[in-house]
């Protein structure tokens, strides 16, 4: 099976391990066969071993190390934010911190929602078996 | 003679660097002032001396000499501060009990008494927690807070949840089932008051939140998946 996302100048990838632990940074550039140089609008470029990163689709449009300005303005017209934010891998991220900060009476309405979404789904199967019987 | 407001002592003498001063003995001699307190005194410094005592009643010898000589313990003048309050339990917060009869019942705190322990009511009518002391140990803060601005809490304090003592009264035989009978204490009509009277106000402001009250009611228990360390309270 043929790779498709490659360690390129652009590429963005999600951190997975350290103190930058889940935030998306662009490589920059490549310091050798086991570093890149990786930056993001809120954060001091800084090398990072390819191991912490987790590669993902989206790629932007710059030139070896540019500056700051030039990376956000980048970032911008390729609109990484929201394609992140739609892709499947950014939503269930998204839902996971959303999960993971819910409070207990988050988790106690949460439950009364499924118990009432289940009772919804069941009455309506209910009525289709009984249409099917007739 | 004595100012109304004391300004801070400023020194006659203002240091060169520390340790030495700007003006020699003599200086500060003539500089405060001591040539004419002794002028006004004839000569020499005034002399405070101290009242002579008033006489003291004569000691009577003691009666009795203990045998050996017994140790005394050293006097401890030290007062405990009041237990610190978590920052995360302020008044109306819904707090879990995790320890005794109400373990996992979620309950609103009211007030933290004098002991330390912190007064907390269910409301009765929606879990049967009546209003009761709980230890801040065996309690989760939760993030969750009910509106606790129209109850009236200051009559509560350590002494009226404290045991009551009957005086003893001499008993013969006979009378013994039957006085043991009466002293099952029904719960004062008293008491029952007081607990309606701090319950109204806080369940109607609890039925102003959706599903707080099923909340309340509910208990609070762990299932499978849920790690206490990650939970969110």
């Amino acid at each position: 099976m043929p790779f498709k996302r490659y360690v390129e100048i652009g590429r963005v990838a999600l951190v997975n391990y350290g103190k930058d632990y889940g935030n998306l940074v662009v490589i920059v550039d490549v310091i050798d066969q086991t570093r890149a140089l990786v930056d993001a609008p809120d954060m001091v470029r800084s090398q990072m071993n390819f191991k912490r990163l987790s590669l993902t689709d989206i790629k932007i449009d710059i030139k070896r190390v540019p500056k700051k300005k030039t990376l956000i303005a980048a970032m911008e017209a390729a609109d990484v934010k929201n394609k992140w934010e739609n892709s499947s891998w950014g939503r269930k991220l998204i839902v996971q911190k959303r999960r993971a900060s819910l409070n207990d009476f988050d988790r106690f309405k949460l439950m009364l929602a499924k118990i009432k979404r289940g009772g919804a789904i069941r009455q309506e199967i209910a009525k289709l078996k009984k249409q099917s019987a007739s | 003679m004595a100012p109304k407001d004391k300004k801070p002592r400023v020194s006659r003498n203002p240091d060169l660097i520390r340790g030495i001063g700007k003006c020699s003995r003599s200086k500060m001699y003539h500089k405060r002032g001591l040539w004419a307190i002794k002028a006004k005194n004839g000569g020499v410094f005034p002399r405070h001396d101290s009242k002579p005592e008033a006489a003291k009643p004569a000691e009577k010898p003691p009666k009795f000499y203990p045998a050996d000589d017994v140790k005394k313990p050293l006097i401890n003048k030290r007062k405990p501060k009041l237990t610190k309050l978590r920052a995360s339990i302020t008044p109306g917060t819904v707090l879990i009990i995790l320890a005794g009869r109400f373990k996992g019942k979620r309950v609103v705190f009211l007030h933290q008494l004098s002991s330390g322990l912190l007064l907390v009511t269910g409301p009765f009518k929606i879990n049967g927690v009546p209003l009761r002391r709980v230890n801040q140990s065996y309690v989760i803060a939760t993030s969750t807070k009910a509106d606790i601005s129209e109850v009236n809490i200051e009559k509560f304090d350590d002494k009226y949840f404290g045991k009551k003592t009957e005086k003893k009264k001499k008993k013969g035989e006979g009378e013994f089932f039957e006085a043991e009978k009466e002293d099952e204490k029904a719960l004062p009509q008293e008491k029952k008051d007081d607990q309606k009277a701090v319950d109204a106000p806080l369940i109607k402001s609890i039925e102003g939140v959706p599903d707080l009250k099923t909340y309340l009611a509910a208990r609070f228990s762990l299932r499978s998946g849920m790690k206490p360390h990650e939970l969110v309270f």
